[in-house]
C-alpha cells in the first residue's frame, strides 16, 4: 500500500536517487509537519534551488539553506540536525557513497531526536543503513485531460526500491498544485508485492492532513 | 566637506600664524599659504578619541562631561586636594598629556564659563573669587556667544568682557536679547550651569582569575557559566542581547586561547548560551593550565524584554535559532541561508539568499507562471529557429520533445550588466521529453541560439 509506504517513517533517514528526486523532496517538504526545515548540500554545488519553483509545493520561507564547504560537513550538520529535533524535516545532498558506518550514524541521530532524513544520492550509490529508498523519474503525461492543465504536468514514477519494513512497490502520482495534494494516478503493478490499484477513483493523500 | 565646499576643520599654530583660520575654504586657505598640507578630517574618530580622553580625566574627579568637539570640562570642587592643591593638580594634568604628545589648554576658574573663557583664550587659573578680574580683559568672544552678536558687540566698541560688564543691561536686552547677557551670567556666577557627566558606556566583560591553573574541560565550562550569568546580568541590565562573544583562556606561560561564539540571533540566556560554547572549546590546548579566564560580548544588539504569551512562550524558535548557533559554528554562520523573494522577472534574481541570522523569513512569493525546482547555468544545446528542436541532446542524453509551451519572452534589465544577459532578449520554454524529463529551455532571438537553463520535477 502506498499509504504504508508515504509519508515517509518519522525517526529515520530515508533516500531518493534518478532525475526526480528534487520533485519527491519537494513533496516530502510539504508533507512535513510546521516549521523549519533545513536544507543541506555542499556549496560548491552549481545546480540550486529555485524558491519559485518550491511554492508550487510549500512555503520556501520555511526553509534554511546550509551550504557546507565539504562532504564531511554535509553529514556532521546533518547529524547535529537530525539529533536536534528543532526541526521536523532534514534533506542532505550527498555527492558520493556513504558507508555503513555514516550512514548509520545518521540513522541513530534521527532515532534520537525523532527528525526525518531525507538523502539526495546520486544513482546507485544508496546506503545500507537507509530505511528506505525511492527511485524517482518524472514521467510524460499523455493521459486524458492533460491538455486543459498546459504547462502544469508533475507526472512521476515513484519506484520503492528498499525498505525495510515494507513491502516494495512502484506508483505513478502526480502533485495537484491548486489543492497541494499528491494524487496517485494509478499503481503500476508490475513488481512482486506491489498494491493494486484501489478501485474507486484516484487515492488521494491529503498533504496537510494527519498521517 | 561643509556647506558645499571643503574646509578646514582644524590647523596647527604654524597654519594659524600664516593667517589661515577655521571653516575657510580650502581653496582660500591654498592661496593664502601654498605649502599647505591638509588630510581629511574625521570627526568620529576625534569623537573616539575625545571619550578615551574623557574617561583617563575621570582620575581627576567623577564628574567628566564633554564640551562640543575638542573639550573636556571638569567639575574638580572636592577634588583638587587629592592632588595637592589646584596649581598643583593642573600642572599634573599637563605633565601627564604631554607625556603622551598631548598640548592641553586648561582654564580653571569658579563657573564653567570662566573656564571656558580661560581655556580658549587666555590658558591659567583664577583664584576663587577673582573671576571678573580674570576675565574682563578677555575678547567678548570668549563668553560663548554667536558670531553675530560677537560681532554686533564689537561694533559697538565692546571689546572686552569688562566693557560688557560696566555697560548698562536694559538696553543691551534690548538690542541683542536676553542670551549675550545670559552667557556672562553664567560666566560671572550668577546664574548656575551644571556639568552633566556622561554616563559610562556599558562594560560588556567580564573576567576570572583563578588561583590554582585549571585543565579540565568541566572545570572550563564551570568557569565560563560564572562568567557567563554575571555577563547576561549585564545584558538583562541594558536590555541588550550578545552577538558575538569571546572567551579568553590565559594559561600559565602567558600564552592564551580564544574561542569566539557567534549566535543566531541576539540572546541573554545564561543556560542557552552555555551548551553553544561546547563545541569552541573541545578543541582548547590547555597547555600547563589556564588562570585567568575573560568573557566579552564583543557584539551586542537591542533586545528589548518581551512579555511571554502562548505566541512565543513556546520555546520552538530558540530550539532552532540555538540549533542553527550551532551549525554555524561549524560552517561559518554565514553559509547558513534562507530564500528572500526580490523584485526581477530574471529567474535567477527573482530571490536573494541571505544568512538567516540577519533575516526574517520572507513573505510574497508569486511565480508569474510555473518555474523549474532547479536552476543552473545556462548549458546550451543544438537547435535552429524559434522553435524548440524535436530532437535533441543534453548531458549526453538524446532527448525527444513532446510538448513545447511557451513562449515566456524576458527582457534583460537593461539597467544592470549583466553578463550573462548579454545575447539578449529570452524565449523560454517548458519542454516535456518523451524521455520524460521536463526541461526549461530558452531561445534567443537576437543572437539565435538554444539553451538548457533549468529542470522541472
Amino acid at each position: 500500500m502506498f499509504r504504508n509506504a508515504f509519508p515517509l517513517r518519522a525517526g529515520r533517514v530515508h533516500e531518493v536517487c534518478g532525475p526526480g528526486a528534487t520533485a519527491f523532496a519537494a513533496v516530502t517538504c510539504a508533507r512535513a509537519r510546521a516549521g523549519a526545515l533545513i536544507w543541506i548540500r555542499e556549496s560548491w554545488q552549481p545546480e540550486g534551488l529555485n524558491p519559485l519553483g518550491l511554492v508550487d509545493f510549500f512555503d520556501p520561507a520555511r526553509l534554511v539553506l546550509a551550504n557546507a564547504p565539504s562532504a564531511v560537513d554535509v553529514l556532521a550538520v546533518a547529524e547535529e540536525a537530525l539529533r536536534d529535533g528543532a526541526v521536523s524535516l532534514v534533506l542532505l545532498e550527498v555527492t558520493r557513497p556513504l558507508d555503513l558506518r555514516e550512514g548509520r550514524r545518521l540513522q541513530l541521530a534521527a532515532q534520537a531526536g525523532g527528525t526525518t532524513g531525507l538523502c539526495l544520492i546520486p544513482e546507485g550509490m544508496g546506503s545500507n543503513a537507509a530505511e528506505s529508498r525511492w527511485q524517482v523519474a518524472p514521467l510524460l503525461d499523455q493521459g486524458p485531460g492533460r491538455l486543459d492543465r498546459a504547462g502544469d504536468s508533475t507526472l512521476m514514477r515513484w519506484q520503492l526500491i528498499k525498505n525495510k519494513s515494507g513491502t516494495l512497490g512502484a506508483w505513478d502520482v502526480r502533485w495537484n498544485r491548486k489543492t497541494y495534494r499528491l494524487d496517485v494516478v494509478s499503481s503500476v503493478g508490475q513488481r512482486p508485492g506491489s498494491a493494486g490499484a484501489p478501485a474507486g477513483g484516484p487515492l488521494r493523500v491529503d498533504a496537510h492532513g494527519g498521517q | 566637506m561643509e556647506a558645499n565646499s571643503e574646509r578646514l576643520y582644524c590647523l596647527n599654530r604654524a597654519a594659524e600664524k600664516a593667517g589661515l583660520s577655521r571653516g575657510m575654504s580650502l581653496a582660500d586657505a591654498r592661496a593664502f599659504c601654498p605649502g599647505l598640507m591638509t588630510d581629511p578630517a574625521r570627526p568620529d574618530r576625534d569623537a573616539a578619541f575625545l571619550g578615551v580622553l574623557r574617561r583617563w580625566a575621570t582620575r581627576y574627579c567623577p564628574w567628566v562631561g564633554t564640551d562640543g568637539r575638542d573639550g573636556l570640562i571638569l567639575d574638580i570642587s572636592g577634588a583638587s586636594h587629592l592632588f595637592g592643591g589646584e596649581e598643583e593638580m593642573l600642572s599634573d594634568m599637563q605633565a601627564r598629556a604631554a607625556r603622551s604628545g598631548l598640548t592641553l589648554r586648561v582654564g580653571l576658574a569658579d563657573t564653567r564659563g570662566a573656564a571656558w573663557a580661560l581655556a580658549h583664550h587666555a590658558p591659567g587659573l583664577a583664584a576663587p573669587g577673582e573671576t571678573a578680574a580674570a576675565l574682563a580683559p578677555l575678547p567678548v568672544a570668549a563668553l560663548r556667544l554667536e558670531p553675530a552678536e560677537v560681532a554686533g558687540l564689537e561694533r559697538l566698541g565692546l571689546r572686552h568682557v569688562g566693557e560688557l560688564e560696566a555697560t548698562p543691561r536694559a538696553p543691551l536686552t534690548r538690542r541683542f536679547g536676553p542670551s549675550a547677557l545670559m552667557r556672562l551670567d553664567q560666566a560671572m556666577g550668577r546664574q548656575g550651569e551644571a556639568v552633566s557627566p556622561e554616563a559610562e558606556p556599558p562594560h560588556y566583560a567580564t573576567r576570572l582569575t583563578l588561583p590554582e591553573p585549571i585543565g579540565l574541560q568541566e572545570d572550563v565550562m564551570e568557569g565560563t557559566r560564572r562568567l557567563l550569568a554575571r555577563l547576561c546580568e549585564t545584558l538583562e541590565r541594558q536590555e541588550t542581547g550578545a552577538r558575538r562573544l569571546c572567551l579568553t583562556l590565559r594559561r600559565v606561560d602567558r600564552d592564551s586561547r580564544q574561542v569566539e561564539l557567534r549566535l543566531a540571533a541576539p540572546m541573554r540566556d545564561a543556560a542557552r548560551i552555555l551548551p553553544l560554547f561546547q563545541r569552541g572549546l573541545d578543541g582548547i590546548d590547555a597547555g600547563f593550565g589556564i588562570d585567568q579566564m575573560r568573557l566579552e560580548a564583543t557584539q551586542v544588539e537591542s533586545l528589548p524584554a518581551q512579555q511571554l504569551g502562548p505566541r512565543n512562550g513556546g520555546n520552538g524558535n530558540a530550539r532552532l535559532e540555538d540549533l542553527l548557533t550551532r551549525i554555524g559554528t561549524r560552517i561559518g554562520l554565514e553559509n547558513v541561508q534562507r530564500f528572500l523573494p526580490a523584485d526581477s522577472h530574471i529567474p535567477a534574481r527573482a530571490f536573494r539568499t541571505l544568512p538567516a541570522a540577519w533575516t526574517e523569513p520572507g513573505q510574497g512569493w508569486v511565480p508569474p507562471r510555473p518555474r523549474p525546482l532547479r536552476l543552473f547555468a545556462p548549458e546550451p544545446i543544438a537547435g535552429h529557429g524559434p522553435r524548440p528542436p524535436e530532437r535533441f541532446r543534453w548531458r549526453r542524453m538524446s532527448l525527444v520533445t513532446a510538448r513545447a509551451t511557451g513562449p515566456e519572452r524576458i527582457a534583460p534589465e537593461w539597467w544592470f550588466d549583466d553578463p550573462d544577459w548579454r545575447r539578449g532578449l529570452r524565449d523560454y520554454w517548458l519542454i516535456e521529453t518523451r524521455q520524460g524529463r521536463r526541461l526549461w529551455l530558452f531561445h534567443t532571438p537576437q543572437a539565435p541560439g538554444w539553451f538548457v537553463e533549468g529542470e522541472f520535477a
